[in-house]
C-alpha cells in the first residue's frame, strides 16, 4: 500500500511551463498546492557553454523520466511502431529551462479555423478528413491571459497591434494587444537586419519574433549576455524566462506551494462516482498517495495523455476521462520539417546568436493572405536567425559540392562555416482521423508500463504548404544575396515532436472533445488538463504562450469557481 | 589542468580571463608536436616514430587509452586524417586530438558504439592487408583515402552497421573530437576552432563582439576556465534550491 500523506487543496502532475505557471494565481488565491516533478532543481551552474554536452551528449535530456518512455512512432495503423527519442525534459521548470524560448500569441484565425474557412471559401475547403474544429471561444477571450502571462514570466518583443494601432516594426497580423510587451524585442544582429532589409525590399512585413528572454534588466533578472547556448541549454544569467525563475519561485514564496522533485506519478485515482481523489507516485522505491480536492495534469502532451490511459477504474474502465473514447484522439505533432538551408558569399557574423534572435515573416501564415487560388488553408511563419556552434557548422551541407571529407571539404568548411543559415519554418497542422495516440502493445517502459504510440502522418494540405512556404523562403534568401539554396522534402510519418498537440482536446461537445471551454474534463469535475495537449489547432507558431495563458486561464477559473469544481 | 584555486568564487557573469600560464605552454608544445607529426603523406607511420621521444617531454602522451586497442587506434588515427587532414590549409584531427576524443568518448556517452568500432576497424585493417598488402596505418595516403571511399561506399566488407553506417558515424564522431570543447579531449590547443575561426566561448558578446566576426580574437578558452561550471564551486547555493520535497 502507498503511504498515504496529508490531503492538498490542488495536486499538479508535473511543474514545468505549464504547471508552473498555474501555480502562481492558484497560490496566490490562498489555495495549497503540491507540485509533483519527475526532474530535479537546476541552476545557472548546470548550464556551461558546451555544445558537446547540450547539442551531441543530450546532458539536460540524459537519464530522465521521459527519455525511459519515449513513445513509439509509426505513420499508419499498418506499420509496426519504432520507439525513438523523446525530446522533452523533466526538471522543474520543464522544457522551458532550455527550450528556444519564442513565445508566440496564435493569431485569430488559429481559434476558428472553421468556420473562417467556410466563410471566406466554402465549406469544401476544410481538407478531407481533417477532424478540426473552431475552439471553443476566439482569440479576444484568451487576450487577458496572454497579457498576464507576458508580464509575469516577462517576454519580450515588438507589438505590431496595440488596441488597433498598427505599428509595422512589429507582427502587422497579430490579433489587437491592450498593451505593448513588457519588454522591447532582444537585440538585431548584422545578419537579421540584412534579411529584414530583403524582406522590406520585397514589399513583406518582417519583424522581430517575441521571446520569452529578457532584452533588459525585468523583476530582478539581468538582461541576455548573448553568448548563444540557449538551445538545448539552460540560461547561465537566469535571462531565459523559464517558469523555474519566474512563477514557481514566486507560488513558492506565498507559503502555498510544495514542489516534490523526482517523483513519478503513476495513477490518477478514482471514486466510484467518477470524482478523482489524489495520485499515487513513485520516489525511489517508496511509493506515496497525494489526496487532494483537485488534481491539474500538467505533463506533456504524451504523457497527459498515457496517465490517462494507463489510470483505469471501475468509473473510468477505458482509462480516466475516456468513457467517449476522445483520449488519444484529434493529435498532431507541429510540421516543423521541411527548412531551407542558404549559402551566402560572405560571414554572417552568426557565432553567438540564438534561435530567439531573428527576424519573422506573417505573410505567409494562416489566413493572411488569400487562399482562393490555391489548394490548401492555413501557411506557414518564416524564420531566420543567429545560431552558430562550431560542431554543428562543421556538419553543414556541403552544397553538393563534392565529398564530404578530406582537403577539399575541409577547405570548404574553413571558407563557409560561418556563411549557411537554416530557416524555421512553422507551419499549420490540423488533426485527421487516422491520427492518435494509445498504448504501445510490446514496447513499456522501465517500471514496466506501456509506453504511448503514435500513428499519425502528414496529409496534402500540410505538403502543400510545404512547398509553398520554401518557395517563399527561397525567394527571401535569394533577394538577402544568397548564392544557394538547398530546400529538403517532408516525410511522412509525424514523429515525436517538442510541439505536440491534441489528445486531450478542448471543447464544447463532449462527443468529440475530453476537456470543456475551462480546460476541466466533461467526465471527471475535478480534474483538469494543462498544456499543448488540449489545443485543437497549432497555429504556425510556437505553442508555449498559449499553452501558458490557457494554464492561468484554467487556474484563475478554478480559484474562482472553487466550491461548485469541488462540489 | 590544474585550476588556480584562488580564483574559486561564484559569479555568472564573470568574464575574467584564465591565468594559467603554464597550461596554455604546455597546449602550445603539443601543438608543436601535433603539427610535426601531422605532415607528411605517411602520417600515421611517422606518428609511430614521432611517438617514442614526445612520451619523454610530454606528460599528456601518457593518458592511456581507456577502450580502444592499440591496434584500433593506429587504424582509427589514419581514418581521422584522412576525414579531416593535416594539409597545406593547416592542422587537422591529429592534432585536434579526435582519436583521443573518440576513445575517451566510447566510455561514456559514445559507449553504445563500442562494438561497431571493434568490428569495422578491424574489417577495414583486414581489407587494406588484402588488398594493399600492409596494415591501414602504414599504406600512403592516396591508397587509405581510396579504402575509405569504398567503406562510404559499402564496398568492404564487415563493417558494421554497414559501410556508409560506420563511415558517417566515425565522420560524426571525427567532427565532434576535432571541434568540441577541449575538456573532452578533443580540439587540442583549439586547432578545430581556430581551423573555422570560431572566436570561442564566451560567457557574454556584445553587439561590438559580434559586429567584428571574424575578426575577434579568439580566446581559446573551455567552457570549464569558468569555475562556475566545475565541481570546485559546488559550495554555492541556488535561489530555487528552497521548497523541496514534502514526502
Amino acid at each position: 500500500m502507498p503511504k498515504s500523506l496529508p490531503k492538498t487543496d490542488v495536486v499538479i502532475v508535473g511543474m514545468g511551463a505549464a504547471g508552473g505557471v498555474a501555480s502562481l494565481p492558484l497560490t496566490n488565491a490562498g489555495l495549497k498546492v503540491v507540485g509533483i516533478e519527475a526532474g530535479g532543481w537546476l541552476s545557472p551552474r548546470d548550464f556551461a557553454p558546451d555544445e558537446l554536452r547540450n547539442g551531441v551528449r543530450n546532458w539536460p535530456q540524459s537519464a530522465q523520466k521521459a527519455a525511459n518512455e519515449a513513445p513509439t512512432v509509426r505513420a499508419s495503423s499498418d506499420q509496426r511502431a519504432v520507439q525513438g527519442g523523446h525530446p522533452m525534459m523533466n526538471a522543474v521548470g520543464g522544457t522551458s529551462m532550455h527550450y528556444w524560448a519564442q513565445s508566440w500569441r496564435l493569431n485569430p484565425w488559429d481559434f476558428k479555423v472553421v468556420s473562417a474557412t467556410r466563410n471566406r471559401y466554402g465549406a469544401n475547403r476544410i481538407p478531407a478528413g481533417s477532424t478540426v474544429e473552431d475552439w471553443p471561444f476566439g482569440y479576444e477571450e484568451i487576450e487577458p491571459y496572454y497579457e498576464k502571462v507576458e508580464f509575469a514570466v516577462g517576454i519580450s518583443g515588438q507589438a505590431g497591434n496595440v488596441k488597433g494601432k498598427i505599428n509595422d516594426r512589429g507582427n502587422v497580423f497579430e490579433g489587437e494587444r491592450q498593451s505593448e510587451y513588457p519588454m522591447r524585442p532582444l537585440r538585431s544582429s548584422p545578419f537579421t537586419d540584412q534579411m529584414n532589409k530583403a524582406a522590406r525590399s520585397l514589399d513583406w512585413n518582417p519583424f522581430q519574433g517575441p521571446a520569452a528572454i529578457t532584452s533588459e534588466l525585468y523583476d530582478g533578472r539581468p538582461p541576455c549576455q548573448y553568448h548563444g547556448f540557449c538551445n538545448k541549454g539552460g540560461c547561465h544569467v537566469q535571462a531565459k524566462s523559464s517558469t523555474a525563475v519566474t512563477t514557481i519561485p514566486k507560488a513558492i514564496d506565498t507559503g502555498n506551494l510544495d514542489v516534490v522533485t523526482y517523483a513519478r506519478v503513476t495513477n490518477i485515482v478514482t471514486d466510484n462516482n467518477g470524482k478523482v481523489t489524489g495520485v499515487d507516485y513513485l520516489r525511489g522505491s517508496e511509493e506515496y498517495f497525494q489526496p487532494a480536492d483537485v488534481v491539474l495534469m500538467a505533463s506533456y502532451a504524451y504523457e497527459n495523455v498515457r496517465l490517462l490511459q494507463l489510470s483505469k477504474s471501475r468509473a473510468f474502465p477505458n482509462g480516466l476521462s475516456n468513457n467517449s473514447g476522445q483520449v488519444g484522439k484529434h493529435y498532431l505533432s507541429h510540421h516543423q520539417g521541411s527548412p531551407v538551408i542558404a549559402l551566402f558569399p560572405h560571414d554572417l557574423h552568426n557565432w553567438y546568436g540564438l534561435p530567439a534572435q531573428g527576424v519573422a515573416i506573417d505573410d505567409w501564415a494562416d489566413d493572411n493572405f488569400d487562399h482562393a487560388a490555391l489548394s490548401f488553408i492555413g501557411g506557414a511563419n518564416l524564420w531566420v536567425h543567429t545560431d552558430r556552434k562550431p560542431i554543428s557548422a562543421a556538419k553543414m551541407s556541403t552544397f553538393g559540392r563534392g565529398r564530404n571529407w578530406g582537403t577539399e571539404w575541409k577547405k570548404f568548411i574553413m571558407e563557409n562555416a560561418d556563411r549557411t543559415n537554416t530557416a524555421y519554418i512553422q507551419k499549420t497542422t490540423l488533426p485527421y482521423d487516422g491520427n492518435y495516440l494509445d498504448l504501445d502493445p510490446s514496447i513499456k517502459d522501465t517500471m514496466g508500463f506501456p509506453v504511448t504510440r503514435i500513428t499519425a502522418r502528414y496529409r496534402e494540405n500540410e505538403k502543400r504548404i510545404a512547398e509553398f512556404s520554401q518557395t517563399k523562403m527561397e525567394e527571401w534568401y535569394r533577394e538577402a544575396g544568397a548564392i544557394d539554396i538547398i530546400k529538403t522534402g517532408l516525410g511522412d510519418a509525424m514523429g515525436a515532436s517538442t510541439h505536440a498537440y491534441g489528445g486531450t482536446r478542448m471543447g464544447n461537445n463532449s462527443e468529440t472533445n475530453v476537456v470543456d471551454r475551462w480546460g476541466f474534463s466533461h467526465e471527471a469535475p475535478n480534474l483538469g488538463i494543462l498544456g499543448a495537449s488540449v489545443m485543437g489547432t497549432s497555429g504556425s507558431r510556437n505553442p508555449t504562450l498559449t499553452v501558458q495563458a490557457l494554464s492561468w486561464r484554467t487556474a484563475e477559473h478554478l480559484a474562482e469557481n472553487w466550491r461548485s469544481i469541488v462540489g | 589542468m590544474t585550476k588556480n584555486k584562488k580564483s574559486q568564487k561564484v559569479d555568472n557573469l564573470s568574464t575574467q580571463e584564465p591565468s594559467n600560464t603554464s597550461r596554455r605552454n604546455l597546449l602550445k608544445s603539443v601543438g608543436i608536436m601535433g603539427a610535426a607529426v601531422g605532415s607528411g603523406a605517411a602520417a600515421g607511420a611517422i606518428a609511430q616514430e614521432g611517438s617514442i621521444s614526445n612520451v619523454m617531454s610530454n606528460p599528456l602522451s601518457k593518458e592511456a587509452l581507456e577502450v580502444l586497442t592499440a591496434s584500433e587506434a593506429e587504424t582509427l588515427e589514419s581514418i581521422c586524417n584522412c576525414l579531416i587532414p593535416s594539409d597545406e590549409h593547416g592542422p587537422g584531427a591529429l592534432e585536434a586530438r579526435a582519436v583521443h576524443y573518440i576513445d575517451k568518448s566510447l566510455a561514456s556517452h559514445n559507449k553504445d558504439a563500442r562494438e561497431l568500432y571493434m568490428v569495422s576497424l578491424q574489417a577495414i585493417d583486414s581489407y587494406a592487408r588484402k588488398t594493399r598488402g600492409k596494415p591501414f596505418y602504414q599504406l600512403i595516403n592516396d591508397y587509405q583515402n581510396s579504402i575509405l571511399l569504398a567503406v562510404q561506399n559499402n564496398k568492404v566488407p564487415g563493417c558494421s552497421p554497414s559501410g556508409s553506417g560506420f563511415f558517417n558515424m566515425v565522420r560524426s564522431h571525427t567532427i565532434d573530437g576535432t571541434f568540441c570543447d577541449p575538456y573532452y579531449g578533443g580540439n587540442q590547443n583549439f586547432v578545430g576552432w581556430d581551423m573555422l575561426k570560431y572566436p570561442g566561448v564566451r560567457l557574454s558578446a556584445s553587439e561590438i563582439d559580434v559586429a567584428q566576426g571574424a575578426a575577434l580574437p579568439p580566446n581559446h578558452q573551455s567552457a570549464y576556465d569558468h569555475d562556475t561550471y566545475t565541481k570546485m564551486a559546488a559550495a554555492s547555493t541556488s535561489k530555487q534550491g528552497r521548497g523541496v520535497d514534502n514526502a
